[in-house]
C-alpha cells in the first residue's frame, strides 16, 4: 500500500481535528498486517507505537475469528477499559484500523459519535 | 503487504519466522534483538504461555537504516508452531513480505517439518500468496544437537523434505549459538527488499 504526501497530510488533519482536538490523547491509523500509516498524540504521550500496532491489529484479527466462531460477522464494539487509560479500536475499512487511547475525561459515546464522522471523512480521502 | 509513506519516507515491510513448535523461531528473535540493539529501538514484544510456548507471537521493529532515501523499517514475528494454534499463525501471516522456515534438525522432528511448510503453503494461499513466489528464505536450525550425541538429520534429507522444489536458499544453524542467525536474516531481507523493488517498478 502507498499512500501519498496530500492523503497523508489530509489524513492528519482529520484525525488531529476530530479526535485529538475531542480530547483523545493518542490515535493511530494502521493496517490490519500491523503497519503504522499514520500517528497522532498530544504531546503527552511516549508509546511505542509499533509494538502496539502488532499488538492491535493481531487483537482485532483474533476478535474478528472470535466472533465469526460465535455467528457474528463482527463485534461492533472493541474497547478496553483501564483505570487511567482506555483503549477503543475502530475499523474504517477491510484494511484499515484506527487505536485510540484516551482518558476517563471523554465518553466512549462522544468518542464514538465523532468516528462515524472521521471513517466516513477517511474513506473519502482514501479513494483519492 | 508493505507499506510505503512517501510523506516521511518510511517503509514497512513484514517478515514471519514460521516452523514446527519448538524448532527455534523464538530464539533466532531472540538472539538478533540480543545482537542488533541499537537498530532495535522498542521491546521485545512476546505474547506465550505460562509454559514459556509461543501463543500469539514474538514481535519487534528492526531499523535498516536508510536504502534509497527511505528509512526501512522490518517487522519481524514469529508464529506459534504448535499445530493447535493455526488460526494465529493465519493471523500473523497477513500482510506478509517475506518468510524465514525454520525446521528442525533432530531426527525425531522430520515429520514435524514436512506437516509445517505444508501448513505455510496452505496459509499462503488463503491470502493469495504463493510458497514458490514469496521471499522465502530456510533455515537447517539446531546443527549443534550433533555436538550433544542427539542424532541430527543430513542436510540431504532436510533438502529433500522441504526444499527440492521450492530451491529456497538454505542455511545451516544453530540459534543457540548464533550460527548463522544473522546470515538467514540478511538474506531474507536482501530478498524481501527486492521484492519490493520489483513490485513497485511494477506499479502504474
Amino acid at each position: 500500500m502507498i499512500l501519498g504526501q496530500k492523503q497523508l497530510d489530509k489524513i492528519h488533519d482529520t484525525l488531529t481535528q476530530n479526535l485529538i482536538g475531542s480530547g483523545v490523547q493518542s490515535v493511530m491509523l494502521i493496517d490490519t498486517a500491523g503497519n503504522v500509516i499514520a500517528s497522532i498524540n498530544n504531546g503527552t504521550e511516549t508509546i511505542d507505537l509499533y509494538s502496539l500496532a502488532a499488538l492491535a491489529a493481531a487483537n482485532f484479527g483474533a476478535m474478528s475469528c472470535m466472533a465469526r466462531i460465535v455467528g457474528e460477522d463482527e463485534f461492533s464494539l472493541l474497547f478496553h477499559k483501564g483505570e487511567k487509560e482506555n483503549i477503543y479500536f475502530c475499523k474504517v475499512n477491510e484494511e484499515l484500523l484506527l487505536v485510540n487511547i484516551f482518558n476517563n475525561q471523554i465518553s466512549l459515546g462522544f468518542l464514538r459519535l465523532k468516528m462515524s464522522k472521521v471513517v466516513e471523512e477517511l474513506l473519502e480521502l482514501l479513494t483519492i | 503487504m508493505a507499506f510505503i509513506n512517501l510523506k516521511d519516507k518510511v517503509i514497512q515491510a513484514k517478515i514471519v519466522y514460521y516452523g514446527p513448535g519448538r524448532c527455534g523461531k523464538t530464539t533466532n528473535l531472540e538472539y538478533i534483538y540480543d545482537k542488533c540493539r541499537l537498530q532495535v529501538n522498542s521491546e521485545m514484544v512476546t505474547v506465550k504461555t505460562q509454559g514459556d510456548r509461543t501463543l500469539f507471537f514474538d514481535f519487534f521493529p528492526f531499523d535498516m537504516g536508510k536504502i534509497s532515501g527511505y528509512d526501512v523499517k522490518i517487522q519481524l514475528y514469529t508464529v506459534p508452531g504448535q499445530v493447535k494454534y493455526n488460526s494465529t499463525r493465519r493471523l500473523v501471516l497477513k500482510g506478509v513480505d517475506g518468510v524465514v522456515f525454520v525446521a528442525d534438525s533432530a531426527v525425531e522432528r522430520r515429520n514435524k517439518n514436512i506437516i509445517s511448510i505444508r501448513n505455510l503453503e496452505e496459509n499462503l494461499t488463503l491470502y493469495n500468496k504463493n510458497i514458490r513466489e514469496i521471499p522465502l528464505v530456510i533455515q537447517y536450525n539446531k546443527r549443534d544437537l550433533a555436538k550433544q550425541g542427539i542424532e541430527i538429520l543430513d542436510v540431504e534429507t532436510l533438502e529433500n523434505d522441504i526444499n527440492a522444489e521450492l530451491k529456497a536458499p538454505a542455511f545451516e544453524a544453530s540459534a543457540v549459538e548464533g550460527h548463522n542467525v544473522i546470515l538467514t536474516l540478511k538474506k531474507i531481507i536482501y530478498y524481501t527488499m527486492s521484492s519490493l523493488e520489483k513490485q513497485l517498478k511494477q506499479e502504474p
